[in-house]
């Protein structure tokens, strides 16, 4: 199969990941679609890296799951203590500091 | 494509372990981020290790050490020449030495060692329980207002993970300027986002605008560099390469021997400019440039007042470091597609901000969209693309960290009941109550202001300069506005502040350590330096200005 065709699949996961970001409200939702965004990537780096025929692309894959996983470490540390403040994970509630 | 080739690539044994060849790693020039990370990670164990009783003393202890150790290394490696003759590529091409690089880096540190300074401040708080305390919640991961965080205020417990983290922040920091391929530049990204998220998280008043401020923080963050890894993503696919000279080359079509495999993707200009507009939006988004703006003011709000002035100096510093080197090493070849966006960011970036500022009470808001304002100037100086238009950023970025730690620092000193008194009815009169205190809010806001004899108009007048002789005349003309009607809002404080009446139940000015008292005086002095006489700085500057490719 043609790898051009992962690419258009990469891009269609990272754009449902964006669009999620944009129209969830609940922060694990909006979470969950940002790691569908970087594993998109992911995607992108080893197709890409196939095309070329240089490890580079898988090496960077590896990168990207350590950065996520810190990512993920760090985000829902931070969720968490809002949940348990609010009893809500809803970003819409966030609003303490609107204009 | 020819499949055949590229499967004989995986399917070749690999070179047998004796001909392996270990990279080459130029330690000693790498010695600052190595200190600031070695000393980052004593501090994880400081924590695991060491008494709570001695923490604070050890952490502060580890944190001003290391940071100023990494300083010398950096002023030795300057003046070692690695800045001007010897500038090159060290780590195998991961990461670059030169000007740019060390002048960033100094900066940086200095950022970090006066926000450690503002980080350890322990007598603004009323003493807990006969505990002193610092900006930083007794204990995080309790809910705010529960029988635990009684419990833990009532032990006297404080954060003092916040060191380590700035530690780790500031790593992060010093390996984005100097970036040379675009994986260690998604890394350091990361590195030096992840702690500052927490440090967001961890104010000891106003807990629930803190959380809400870390919130937004990360998930807009996290949100931008998974564009920025989009775009790297597209740039590989274009160049075959993440390294900054080879996608430098195929950008200028210079590139020498072309892959077979790579023929097909490579020069592919919709990769190309996808990629890199995407690269650019993540970098936009940490200097708070105005599409990508949206986080700035609630961030700089809900963060304990120490981690604002931090973040807010040193981020800058590094994201446009790295936006620089983006620019001139990488996409020159693209500059006829990136200067006219980056003109119209620009743009709405002074003018957004200055305006919008206008309209604020609070006087954390207000310095945030002054903030924004002044990355708007600073665009003007990238744009250039001149070897003044480096220089002139490069200072402008050293004079306008001093005075944003100095300003925030003087921010925690005004407090009521409610901890710090940051609407800006309750500054009303502070110039008559204290006074001192004013004319050192009054010192920084002429600085923001640029006003003559402050570093602030050094500073604008390079950019605005350099800008003018890259041809960006109405750029210069929009700036010279903006800074008049960012002028007005921050005149406006300091009418206020001298020429109303104190309110009787206002607030009170604090009296702080000499840890913060070093932190504004360094920032009143910097200010004052850098506008009186600028020419050493600029000077200093300006050798500084030549990227190596």
């Amino acid at each position: 199969m043609n790898p051009v065709n992962y690419l258009y699949l990469s891009a269609l996961l990272f754009t449902i990941g964006a669009t999620g970001v944009l129209i969830r409200r609940n922060a694990i939702v909006l979470f969950m679609c940002i790691e569908l965004m970087l594993n998109a990537c992911n995607l992108a780096f080893v197709t890409f890296s196939r095309m070329h025929g240089s490890l580079d692309g898988q090496i960077i894959a590896f990168f990207t799951m350590v950065v996520a996983a810190a990512e993920v470490v760090v985000g829902l540390a931070i969720i968490v203590s809002l949940f348990r403040t609010r009893h809500s994970a809803s970003v819409d509630d966030a609003s303490l500091m609107k204009l | 494509m020819s499949t055949v080739a590229v499967h004989s690539l995986w399917t070749t044994a690999v070179d047998p372990i004796s001909k392996f060849q270990a990279p080459k790693i130029e330690y000693a020039q790498l010695s600052p981020t190595l200190i600031v990370i070695g000393a980052a990670l004593v501090g994880v164990l400081i924590e695991a290790f060491v008494p709570r009783k001695s923490r604070y003393h050890a952490q502060v202890f580890v944190s001003v050490v290391a940071l100023a150790a990494a300083f010398a290394a950096v002023v030795a490696l300057a003046s070692g020449g690695y800045g001007t003759t010897k500038a090159h590529i060290a780590a195998m091409g991961a990461l670059a030495v030169d000007g740019p690089a060390l002048f960033l880096q100094g900066t940086i540190l200095l950022a970090g060692l006066f926000g450690v300074f503002t980080f350890a401040e322990r007598r603004l708080d009323p003493a807990a329980h006969g505990n002193r305390v610092d900006s930083f919640a007794a204990q995080a991961a309790s809910v705010p207002g529960s029988d635990s965080e009684k419990a833990a205020v009532k032990a006297g417990f404080t954060t003092t993970e916040a060191f380590p983290l700035l530690l780790f922040a500031v790593g992060g920091m010093l390996v984005f300027p100097s970036a040379n391929d675009l994986l260690t530049l998604f890394v350091a990204l990361e590195v030096f986002s992840l702690p500052l998220y927490l440090l967001c998280a961890l104010a000891r008043r106003k807990r629930l605008m803190s959380q809400e401020a870390a919130v937004k923080y990360f998930l807009l963050g996290a949100f931008a560099s998974a564009f920025t890894l989009f775009g790297i993503a597209l740039l590989y696919g274009y160049a075959g390469s993440v390294s900054y000279a080879t996608i430098a080359q195929v950008v200028d079509g210079t590139v020498t021997n072309v892959d077979p495999a790579l023929a097909n993707t490579m020069g592919n200009d919709v990769l190309l400019l996808i990629g890199a507009a995407m690269i650019v939006m993540g970098l936009l988004f940490k200097v708070g440039a105005v599409p990508f703006h949206m986080w700035t003011p609630d961030v700089y709000q809900g963060a304990p007042t120490p981690v604002t002035g931090f973040m807010a100096a040193a981020t800058k510093v590094a994201a446009f470091g790295a936006l620089l080197r983006l620019l001139y090493v990488v996409l020159p070849g693209l500059r006829w597609d990136w200067r006219p966006v980056m003109w119209a960011v620009a743009i709405v970036t002074m003018l957004g901000g200055a305006i919008v500022a206008i309209t604020q009470t609070d006087i954390k808001r207000l310095l945030a969209y002054s903030s924004i304002a002044h990355a708007g100037f600073i665009l003007a100086g990238v744009i250039a693309t001149t070897r003044s238009g480096v220089s002139s950023v490069l200072f402008y970025l050293a004079a306008y960290s001093f005075v944003t730690i100095g300003a925030f620092a003087v921010v925690t000193l005004v407090r009521d009941a409610g901890g710090e008194a940051t609407h800006l009815s309750k500054w009303a009169g502070l110039g008559r109550r204290s006074p001192l205190v004013a004319a050192v809010f009054a010192v920084f806001l002429l600085a923001f202001a640029g006003i003559p004899l402050t570093s602030g108009f050094a500073g604008k007048f390079a950019v605005f300069k350099a800008a003018a002789e890259g041809g960006a005349i109405p750029l210069v003309v929009i700036g010279v506005i903006s800074s008049a009607v960012a002028a007005f809002f921050y005149i406006r404080v300091i009418v206020l502040m001298f020429f109303s009446e104190p309110n009787p139940e206002g607030p009170t000015v604090a009296v702080p350590s000499p840890l913060t008292l070093t932190a504004i005086g360094a920032g009143v002095a910097v200010t004052l330096v850098l506008g009186v006489a600028p020419q050493y700085f600029l000077n200093l500057a300006s050798q500084a200005s030549v990227f190596v490719r």
